[in-house]
């Protein structure tokens, strides 16, 4: 079974073996004319201005923070949702919907107070 | 699993925990109350009276046989309705101190009742728990909530440092507590209690003994036992003096109370007991040591309730049904007595300065300009370090008679002998309130404040419960019928 | 070859060490933050490993709660990493020590 693959590991080290081969033949025997140009940034580009390390606005943390909680809270939904049929040919499925829509609305809640607090204004 | 009957169950255990439910909602309410009308006077009484009713409804149910709820998942009655009126109490009295308090250091936001409501559900949920789903659930619920009450005064350094560190260590602890559950569920293949225990009698291997000690390991972090203590002496020095008071009694009573049944009816006995014999011998030394040096009340209070956590952890230790229901009596006790304590320290931050920088010294003389305060202040000190006929003497006897019985002599004479140690730093409290003159510059000469009437009502219910408490048996009479034999196989049958 | 239970296992150990070696030995409370979700993660495969090789539903029950305690605790956590950071301008814990004694 594993001698199945024999023939793929080979391949994978030829490709590897080969990228890094020319990688390391273009190094050694390339022409190198280095001037002030050439070691620029951007070459016949704009000169970058400033840190690359930016200070992010926080509203980007707040706005990630209540993604995650948001969007994690649908792993309740899905065993709901494939177990539905079931529960509505037992018929129990107005009150197992009840139970859903109660977690629903405890999640509105949070996004009415996340809105009202203006978590989710974007000056 | 019968689909048609599931709707008629779940309004059945509706009712059955009806309590969750009015807590639960209500803190749903105020969030949304308190998003469109910040700071009204209102928030806190509904959450009051959220947390009034739902006591009232545990307290009637005390006395109802144990049974089940949610398809096995969480205890109704008995002893799990003993924990949760006990939790719900302290949220309750701890929201009569807490208005005052939040108004004085001018951090008035209603979101704290809201936490305060969330924080107990957490904390019900895991006193009633009968599957280490619900113990989970409920535990994270409490902590997480716990971690925002620690941190919500965001001007001061000492309250968020607290909260960040209590946060990562707590979330630290919960993950070897979830791979705890993981090797349990392994070697057992379920996770209710009962399933549990029959599994590990028949077999238990190294997975299951490893998960148990991970499981413990948890816990153990969770009430503050020595050698997991190290987050509690600054959370609670940094967190709002009210805020300590609530967490170090009901957070602490909720997760005992879910270790004690962990203990009682999923593992099998005596292979623990004396794993517990060695924390509860670690805890109470290191707690009651460590407190003779402190000069800050808070921290001082926070090595105090490692100390008392060693003290419950005898009664485990002992591994018997006295010894358990010793720990839940001994555990309302210490609410009673550690809320009265922290309430009064809150009162006497006067000036809105932080518990954090209070030194003992500077609240010499309190006891004079203050006797309303001294006097109370005397009754929890007496009760914390045991002196009859106050409940902390009973409570003490409660769970240290249990471990003579089950031959655990030396434990309980090492429990004896920290707690005549306690009276030492309790007592110079007093000293320092009674006997010292006030000093040139104290505070108390350039700030005179007053007692609000909620809080004193607060105080004097904690006094006259400790007094009935310690001269009558009647709480410890309820409690010793929660773990009756009989219970255990009832639930293996 | 075939991946058995024990590989699962396995891994999840390993993973769950390398989530507390890194929160002991990192002093960002950001990273640390992280190593706490690896451990968490880690104990949610080997869940599901147990829960598959067992035919039980109850291990990815609590999988779905693993997941919306750690959402909840990252965003707890990332919230007090800010108000630690406005006040301090670090996230590094040897740094976060008014109360040394």
């Amino acid at each position: 079974m594993l001698s199945d693959f024999i023939p793929f590991f080979i391949q994978l080290g030829i490709a590897v073996g080969l990228s890094f081969t020319l990688l390391k033949a273009a190094a050694l025997i390339g022409p190198k004319r280095d001037n002030v140009i050439k070691m620029t940034s951007y070459e016949s580009g704009m000169d970058p201005i400033g840190s690359a390390r930016e200070r992010y606005s926080v509203k980007f943390y707040l706005v990630a923070m209540i993604f995650i909680v948001f969007d994690v809270e649908i792993v309740f939904l899905y065993p709901w949702a494939v177990s539905f049929d079931e529960f509505i040919a037992a018929g129990a499925g107005p009150g197992v919907m009840a139970v859903v829509l109660f977690f629903v609305i405890i999640l509105a809640i949070g996004l009415v107070y996340d809105i009202k607090k203006g978590g989710l204004e974007f000056d | 699993m019968d689909l048609s009957q599931a709707y008629s169950m779940m309004m059945t255990d509706l009712g059955a925990t009806l309590f969750l439910l009015i807590v639960a909602v209500s803190g749903l309410v105020l969030v949304v109350f308190d998003a469109f009308k910040p700071r009204h006077v209102a928030t806190p009484w509904i959450a009051g009276l959220a947390l009034s009713a739902g006591f009232v409804i545990e307290m009637m149910s005390i006395g109802a046989p144990e049974g089940l709820a949610w398809y096995d998942m969480m205890r109704t009655g008995g002893s799990a309705a003993f924990v949760n009126s006990l939790v719900l109490g302290s949220g309750a009295l701890s929201i009569i101190l807490t208005v005052p308090y939040l108004k004085k250091i001018g951090h008035n936001i209603g979101e704290v009742y809201a936490m305060i409501l969330f924080a107990t559900v957490g904390m019900l949920v895991l006193g009633a728990a009968n599957n280490l789903v619900t113990v989970f659930v409920g535990l994270e619920t409490m902590s997480i909530c716990l971690y925002i009450l620690t941190g919500f005064v965001r001007s001061e350094s000492g309250s968020t440092e607290s909260a960040l560190k209590y946060f990562l260590l707590g979330a630290f602890s919960t993950g070897f507590f979830l791979y705890g559950i993981a090797l349990i569920y392994g070697a057992t293949g379920s996770m209710e209690f009962g399933a549990i225990r029959i599994a590990a009698e028949q077999s238990a291997g190294v997975m299951f003994w490893g998960g148990v000690s991970l499981l413990l390991v948890g816990f153990l972090f969770k009430v503050s036992a020595a050698p997991f203590h190290m987050w509690t002496p600054d959370v609670y020095q940094g967190a709002p003096t009210t805020i300590t008071g609530f967490m170090s009694t009901a957070s602490k009573a909720a997760a005992f109370a879910a270790l004690v049944v962990v203990l009682w009816k999923a593992l099998p006995a005596e292979r623990w007991a004396d794993v517990l014999a060695v924390f509860a011998v670690i805890t109470m030394v290191i707690g009651n040591v460590i407190a003779l040096s402190q000069q800050n009340i808070k921290r001082m209070l926070a090595y105090s309730s490692i100390a008392h956590a060693g003290y419950v952890l005898v009664g485990l230790a002992s591994g018997s049904q006295a010894g358990y229901s010793g720990a839940l009596f001994y555990l309302m006790v210490y609410t009673i007595m550690n809320i009265g304590a922290f309430g009064v320290l809150a009162l006497l931050e006067w000036d809105g300065k932080e518990g954090s920088e209070q030194t003992l010294e500077s609240l010499a003389g309190v006891g004079y300009r203050k006797p309303f305060l001294g006097w109370t202040m005397a009754v929890f000190m007496f009760s914390l370090s045991g002196f009859p006929p106050l409940a902390g003497f009973l409570g003490k006897w409660a769970v240290f008679a249990p471990a003579i019985d089950a031959d655990l002599v030396w434990l309980a004479i090492i429990g004896v002998l920290t707690s005549a140690v306690s009276a030492y730093y309790y007592l110079r409290v007093l000293v320092v309130f009674f006997m010292k003159p006030e000093g040139e510059n104290s505070p108390m000469a350039e700030h005179s404040f007053d007692i609000p009437r909620s809080s004193a009502a607060v105080l004097i219910a904690c006094v006259v419960l400790l007094v009935v408490f310690g001269v009558t048996t009647f709480a410890l009479d309820v409690t010793s019928g929660f773990f009756a034999a009989d219970t255990v196989t009832q639930f293996l049958g | 070859m075939e991946i058995t239970l024990n590989w699962y296992l396995t891994l999840s150990a390993l993973l769950f060490s390398m989530g507390v070696i890194g929160f002991l030995f990192r002093r960002n409370a950001i990273v640390m933050l992280m190593c706490v979700e690896l451990m968490l993660n880690s104990v949610n495969l080997s869940l599901v490993a147990l829960s598959q090789s067992m035919g039980d539903t109850a291990g990815q029950i609590l999988v779905f709660f693993v997941m919306s305690v750690a959402a909840a605790e990252a965003a707890v956590g990332l919230a007090l990493v800010i108000a630690i950071f406005r006040d301090k301008l670090t996230i590094d814990v040897t740094q976060i020590n008014l109360f040394k004694y």
